[in-house]
């Protein structure tokens, strides 16, 4: 920290006489006389990227791709995506003469007779997993520090577009097996899809081609799930990367960092083996659960057919909160002029993943619209200092909690022994309370934790020395909070609210234009709700020591008690 | 990517400014060779790149070689792993995965650590600033593109030339209609296909189809299914492996005294207190395939809809809004369950089209 450039050079270090090797130089003049790229590099090879550890969780997804690229490329090798009969003729003994689908029966083979075929079959399933978590953890972060603000709308809806692709991609892969569980899953997809007004018998045999299950379902997931989706995916991963590198990466508030400015480390070559020692990282970890963490084992499951199901069918943990969703559900089904309408059916199937996704996408937008604030923002939000946004992303987590739980009740009522009927009439009832309570408490934890800064900066922090005074009191001192503590706390503003919203209540006059009408005024009142300073920061009693009573009886009151 | 125009670096300064023709300065200004005077660029280190010191580096670095060493080891185990266990059967595969997996994981994972290190301790610890600059253009820019756009409006005609624009636009409308239409063939309509199954035909023979075990496809002599509280997955004769039929045929047998039985189930299509429900689930179409004898429930267990069986199959509890369909079943000479026609309703999940199939059934004096 302390050698900081003054003025913002310092992105060009020329402390070194070393020409490179000439093989590499070589290399590079030609490239660089035929496309030019030394102009790229010469802007970009000392890019500063900012660091904090939460700008990791993005990676993991990033390298999880990655591995799913390279995995899923080794078993389509000898995956054969075909719901041909065929009688097992395996190594694995007890299916053997067992009747199956061509596409499971490749599957055992791949575990069992293709050696490293079972790792890359578990890496892959585990990579997903990370895959999925990687982008939510991500997409949180990305939300709570307010890091989707202008300019980064495009991006965030590009990730909200990843994260849907993602859910997709990964129930077209669930399904490709073709074993019990899988078949399960796919069944469920099914009666969901049939279920939609006007369309769903359309849909379902144009998808199926015809009547559930049929033959070609398998083949065309895979091409789905190994062509179409992947190629989307990889193509707006790399819009993600790209807009992420011309936009420079947010950073966290702290000493020398301004909305103008990025302080970090340069690309080349601290950041570039930074990320590849972290792409190494999750290749050992995804390495490691796939060979010590048994994932999706097939053969215990036995082939498909419509006619069984095992129970504690689960789906992976990101389906959980749609399989939730339709567990917690009443029986409610409307038939009117002959057609009906099994809402039993709709509702959790698209009303949740409507719910977050959308609120996801059109997140950035509202706000903006209930501050007014059009500005660049380039420094992250601390969580607590936004309290509205906090506590409805925290509602939101607790809403998808909720659904996510009740994916399992069956688990939690075999584990907990409570009544499986419980489970569920709990769950109808926290999906609503659930989320009001977490806003309430996350905004007064929010305000909670203001109020610590503006206290640390005001009176600074407790020294842990107690001073006698010459008329016998005794008082412990304070001093200011480090420096860097105190940047990182001092770089808080009020929420933006539209200008004039604060007084629009008061004032006898007429108000702006923009907050004429219902709704109008509705943005008004939630502009001065969500936005303006909550709890003041003020850097307190000038500078150098400051004394407070330890035991009481001093003149700075506030101090007391606490 | 031009965000860093304002650089403050000074690289431009120092490279002569070329002009197009000219040869390539290429020689004298490699692009990473050194600078055009030969000499070493600047003294010292610059601000905001601290150097390790010796001893930490070199501490590092034989950390950093000691990780490296091992996942040079570790990639040789795992080619030696590959070679020497064999796969096969389940033992042989689970050891094979672990000498595999093992040695992978210790490969990436020290070879991840060794390159933490070397950014640790070897290289400087930075905390360089950087620019940034709106991402808007400027104004002269913005005017350039704005006047730009109008003059190849102007000049393409397509505003001015109507009867153009208009028949392009014409010409774009049905092409985007194509995919769509190609997509027809992925299958039939759905007519009335969902509303039958194979229960309502006769078998190849001409004769009653049979209920047969799922599994064994034997045929169930009534007299054989006695015990009260008794369960059986049962699928029709001669579709015992056709997965569309199962999809919506499977049935699910069951025995209860005849006094259990409660007004919601119809007698008439029992026989000796055994009754057939259809398995598939009336909220998704997962097999409803737990069956809780003392309170007679059928429980489907991917989302709890409970069923009770001897009320007709009506829905207790979970999100199902229908009763699972009960099949008019029989006997027939030889003593083998046969069924005595198809569903009253279409079995299965819920779709637009079914429309309140029960209904109908109890208007035309039946029992659904």
């Amino acid at each position: 920290m302390s050698e900081m450039t003054a003025n913002g050079v310092g992105t060009v270090q020329r402390g070194t006489n070393a020409a490179p090797p000439k093989a590499i130089a070589g290399i590079s003049t030609f490239l660089d006389d035929r496309v030019g790229a030394g102009n790229f590099l010469k802007r970009n090879m000392r890019k500063i990227f900012p660091d904090h550890w939460s700008f990791l969780l993005g990676e993991i997804a990033l390298y999880s791709f990655i591995i799913l690229l390279l995995t899923g490329t080794f078993l389509t090798f000898w995956f054969k995506p075909s719901m041909a009969h065929v009688i097992y003729d395996g190594s694995y003994e007890p299916l053997k003469g067992v009747g199956m689908s061509e596409a499971y029966a490749s599957a055992l083979h791949i575990s069992f007779e293709v050696r490293g075929g079972l790792l890359m079959r578990q890496m892959h399933h585990w990579a997903a997993l990370l895959f999925v978590a990687g982008m939510m953890v991500h997409a949180l972060r990305v939300f709570f520090t307010g890091a989707y603000r202008k300019p980064r709308e495009l991006n965030w809806l590009i990730g909200v577009g990843l994260l849907t692709l993602a859910l997709l991609e990964g129930l077209t892969g669930y399904s490709l097996p073709d074993d019990l569980l899988s078949g399960a899953g796919l069944r469920i997809t099914e009666g969901v899809a049939i279920s939609l007004p006007l369309i769903g018998t359309y849909l379902t045999f144009f998808l199926f081609g015809g009547e559930y299950p049929g033959t070609d379902i398998i083949s065309r997931f895979f091409t789905l799930h190994v062509l179409l989706i992947p190629g989307i995916l990889l193509a707006l991963i790399t819009a993600h990367m790209i807009l992420m590198w011309v936009q420079k990466h947010t950073q966290m508030p702290g000493k020398g960092r301004t909305n103008t400015n990025v302080v970090g480390a340069p690309f080349y070559p601290a950041f570039m083996a930074k990320a590849g020692a972290y792409f190494l990282f999750t290749f050992a970890v995804i390495a490691g659960l796939g060979t010590f963490a048994q994932i999706n084992p097939i053969w215990l499951f036995g082939p498909y057919t419509p006619a069984d199901i095992s129970a504690g069918s689960q789906p992976d943990f990101y389906m959980g909160f749609l399989e939730g969703a339709l567990r917690l559900m009443p029986a409610w089904e409307i038939n009117f002029l002959g057609y009906t309408l099994p809402l039993s059916v709709i509702i959790p199937a698209l009303v949740p993943m409507g719910i977050i996704m959308t609120g996801l996408a059109l997140y950035p937008f509202l706000e903006q619209w209930v501050t007014g604030d059009r500005r660049e923002h380039h420094v992250c939000d601390r969580p607590r200092n936004n309290p509205h946004r906090t506590a409805i992303g925290m509602s939101a987590i607790s809403f998808y909690g909720v659904l996510w739980l009740l994916g399992a009740n069956d688990e939690i009522s075999a584990k907990f022994h409570i009544s499986l009927f419980v489970t569920t009439l709990v769950g109808r009832v926290m999906i609503f309370v659930l989320p009001a309570i977490t806003y309430a408490v996350t905004y007064s934890i929010c305000i909670g934790l203001q109020r610590k800064d503006a206290e640390v900066i005001g009176h600074g922090v407790e020294s842990g020395v107690i001073k006698r005074l010459p008329s016998g009191e005794y008082i412990e001192i304070h001093v200011p909070a480090a420096e860097d503590i105190a940047d990182h706390m001092l770089d808080k503003k009020p929420v933006p609210m539209l200008p004039g919203a604060d007084e629009a209540e008061e004032r006898d006059g007429i108000p702006p234009k923009s907050m004429r009408g219902p709704l109008g005024k509705l943005r008004a009142k939630m502009s001065r709700a969500y936005g303006g300073e909550k709890i003041a920061i003020h850097q307190g009693h000038g500078h150098g020591e400051d004394e407070h009573a330890a035991v009481g009886g001093g003149d700075d009151q506030s101090s007391i008690g606490r | 990517m031009t965000e860093n125009e304002h650089e403050p670096e000074r690289i431009d300064e120092r490279v002569p400014k070329r002009v197009i023709g000219t040869p390539s300065p290429a020689e004298s200004t490699a692009l990473l060779g050194t600078g055009d005077d030969g000499s070493p660029q600047g003294p010292g280190p610059l601000p905001g790149v601290k150097f390790q010191d010796e001893k930490t580096a070199r501490k590092g670095e034989r950390i950093a070689a000691l990780c490296f060493v091992i996942t040079f080891l570790a990639a040789i185990g795992f080619i030696a792993s590959y070679v020497i266990f064999q796969v096969g059967d389940i033992d042989k595969t689970a050891v094979s995965n672990l000498a595999l997996g093992g040695t992978l994981t210790l490969a990436f994972l020290a070879l991840a650590i060794g390159v933490v290190v070397w950014v640790r301790m070897v290289m400087p610890k930075y905390n360089l600033v950087q620019e940034r600059h709106e991402m808007r253009s400027d104004k002269a820019a913005r005017s350039y593109v704005a006047e730009t756009f109008a003059q190849g409006v102007e000049e393409s005609g397509f505003v001015k030339r109507s009867l153009l624009r208009r028949t392009l636009l014409l010409a774009a409308a049905p092409l985007g209609l194509l995919p769509l239409v190609l997509l027809k063939d992925l299958g039939p309509l759905p007519g009335t296909v969902l509303r039958h199954t194979v229960w309502g035909k006769k078998t190849k023979a001409g004769k009653p189809r049979k209920l047969v075990v799922e599994g064994t496809g034997a045929p169930i002599r009534a007299a054989d299914f006695n015990t009260p509280g008794g369960i059986l997955s049962v699928v029709p004769e001669e579709y015992t492996h056709d997965l569309n039929e199962l999809a919506k045929s499977t049935l699910i047998l069951i025995k209860l005294r005849p006094e259990e039985i409660k007004s919601g189930t119809n007698i008439n299509w029992t026989h000796d207190g055994i009754i057939a429900y259809s398995k598939i689930c009336t909220h998704v179409g997962c097999p409803a395939a737990l069956y809780e004898q003392t309170t007679h429930h059928i429980l489907c267990p991917c989302h709890q809809s409970t069923f009770d069986a001897s009320d007709g199959a009506k829905v207790v509890f979970g999100p199902a809004a229908r009763p699972l369909p009960q099949l008019p079943i029989g006997v027939d000479e030889e003593g083998y369950l046969i069924a005595k026609g198809d569903f009253p309703v279409p079995p299965g999940p819920s779709f637009w089209e079914r429309g309140d199939a029960e209904a109908e059934v109890r208007a035309k004096g039946g029992q659904a």
